[in-house]
């Protein structure tokens, strides 16, 4: 399926990036060329067969609900773009 | 002393001809004065490796016999090491100071193995030729005016120029295989699960595994001993009994039966890299083994499938590139909005943006079932065609990716065709399998691999039946051209 230019203005939307007006139609194009490559799929026949999410059809293992992680906030802060009393800080959110 | 294999600098730390210091500043050096010619590391962590060093004189000394101690390596930068940028070449990270080792780190740590570094790669591991960067293209040592492969091309390229004995390297759709045939490697993804992926940045979880870059099969088995491990923190890490991957190497193949899959030399294959392998075939046929055609129906859908999957998965895991907790943050945001997609539109370069958007528009409201869903389903039938095949052939032989190493931009314009550079190699992934290449021959001076391809968990049956074609070859022992 091919995809137009506002077509990537929403999926640039739902992705949280920036495409500028000038690159939107060679994305587009881009985009659309690889979608061609994956539409080769809808030609098979793939009725009963289930979905395979893992390659060992392995499940979610359990383990019990102990704390086994230190509490490390100060380190992993310390790599924040902005911080306040443990907190991450962004642009105001309500005016 | 840089031409020498990790089995041979082991026995020279081991019987004190050398310490590991000695060795740990040549490479050093060696790095300080040929690395602008290839650009391989990212990252080259001096007083680390030295200081490891000396600890590992200090335990070789006591008579420590740990087969990598005292062994400097390097480490792709996708694999977090504690105190130390970890970009996985992305703007997004390149004022990342990772908070902790990953597994595989910490593994190779324990085993007195030294770091001497972090090497280029594509833009979190999304490329094949390694032009994503963003540090810059890495250069093939055979001939640097094409590219190494990808994505783990700053790994071979540092193997193949002799900076490293060996390093660590990533596999998600080609990314250790395809780098080790155009730098004339062996190169082994092992079985999804077998390695640990804590503290290794995900690309596309369901597809990623770690692995290894080395100049022979007999170093890839010393390596991989460490390497794996079953790690309650990887969810994916599958608990399975370890190996000494170097017991069976030496296993006769008589009697072995390889397969052969016809559709791996079709439409697209360069003529003498079909010679090439053709001619690895009869090597084999030589050692004993027998060798049957074999089809695997389903190989022209892997490509298709894995460019659903892995975008999919992409887009997903990299939405924790927000501009708050780490990583890139752009100038002034004016409101949170602005926050996100400024710092994710600065930090993500092109390649990486186009597979996130990809991903998204395939996990859409109305698109699910028509793309994430169908891949899902065709992956089923990718792995049954291997789980069929395995019933009638203990491995499986061919060409690892479709031409020689190609000159730098040749396909930056054509995503499809950068994609379709790992036609042969995807469909192990989509299966889990473990996968592993190693030089063949030479097509206009620079090298050829072959691909093996084993049953789960078969990667000491995959090492062995690649280090008895390196015994009865020398393909491996060339040296790329001003290295030695």
């Amino acid at each position: 399926m091919a995809v137009n230019k506002s077509d990537i203005e929403k999926l640039a939307e739902l992705s949280r990036i920036d495409i500028s007006d000038e690159a939107a139609a060679n994305v587009a194009q881009s985009i659309s060329e690889v979608l061609a490559l994956v539409d080769q799929l809808q030609a098979v026949d793939t009725s009963g067969v289930s979905p395979m999410a893992h390659p060992l059809d392995a499940v979610q293992r359990l383990r019990r609900d102990e704390v086994t992680e230190p509490n490390q906030r100060e380190t992993l802060q310390a790599m924040a773009p902005a911080t306040e009393d443990g907190l991450y800080l962004v642009p105001r959110v309500i005016e | 002393m840089h031409t020498k294999t990790i089995a041979q600098l082991g026995k020279a730390l081991r019987s004190k001809e050398i310490t590991s210091v000695e060795l740990t500043q040549h490479y050093l050096d060696r790095i300080a004065e040929l690395d602008s010619r290839y650009n391989s590391f990212i990252t080259v962590t001096p007083e680390i490796a030295l200081a490891q060093a000396k600890a590992a004189d200090e335990r070789l000394a006591n008579g420590d016999t740990s087969p990598l101690c005292g062994i400097p390596i390097a480490h792709k930068d996708i694999f977090c090491t504690q105190g130390v940028r970890t970009s996985c070449a992305s703007k997004m990270l390149d004022n990342f100071i990772a908070p902790y080792d990953a597994t595989i780190v910490e593994n190779y740590q324990r085993a007195g193995a030294v770091m001497l570094g972090k090497t280029n790669m594509d833009e979190f591991a999304m490329g094949s030729s390694n032009e994503t960067s963003y540090y810059g293209p890495v250069k093939n040592p055979w001939n640097t005016n094409c590219v190494p492969g990808g994505s783990s091309g700053g790994s071979a390229a540092a193997v193949a120029a002799l900076l490293a004995p060996a390093a660590t390297a990533s596999d998600t759709g080609g990314s250790i295989r395809q780098p080790a045939a155009l730098c004339g490697l062996t190169g082994i993804k092992p079985t999804y699960g077998r390695v640990s992926r804590w503290g290794m940045i995900a690309f596309a979880s369901s597809l990623d595994q770690a692995g290894t870059l080395t100049r022979t099969a007999e170093d890839a088995a010393l390596m991989l001993n460490t390497m794996a491990s079953f790690d309650a923190k990887d969810s994916t890490c599958v608990d399975q009994p370890l190996e000494d991957y170097t017991t069976t190497l030496g296993d006769s193949l008589a009697g072995l039966t390889i397969g052969i899959p016809e559709e791996y030399f079709g439409e697209g294959l360069h003529p003498d890299t079909a010679k090439a392998v053709q001619a690895a075939i009869k090597t084999y046929e030589s050692l004993g083994a027998k060798t049957r055609s074999i089809s695997l129906p389903h190989t022209d859908l892997a490509v298709p499938a894995y460019y659903v999957i892995a975008p999919a998965e992409c887009s997903a895991n990299l939405s924790r590139f927000d501009g708050v907790r780490y990583g890139h943050r752009c100038d002034e945001p004016k409101d949170l909005a602005d926050l996100y997609k400024r710092s994710r539109s600065e930090g993500f370069g092109d390649e990486v943006k186009r597979r996130i958007l990809v991903g998204t528009y395939a996990l859409s409201a109305g698109y699910y079932d028509a793309y994430y869903n169908k891949a899902q389903q065709v992956r089923r039938l990718i792995k049954q065609d291997f789980v069929d095949a395995f019933k009638d052939v203990d491995v499986i032989l061919g060409p690892t990716s479709p031409s020689p190493a190609f000159e730098f931009g040749a396909k930056t314009q054509d995503p499809v065709a950068m994609y379709l550079e790992d036609i042969y190699t995807i469909a192990t992934n989509l299966a889990g399998l473990p996968g592993l290449s190693i030089p063949c021959g030479m097509v206009d001076d620079k090298p050829v691999g072959l691909q093996l391809i084993g049953n789960y968990f078969a990667e000491g049956k995959l090492l062995n039946v690649a280090h008895q074609f390196q015994l009865a070859t020398d393909f491996h022992q060339q040296l790329a051209p001003a290295t030695a």
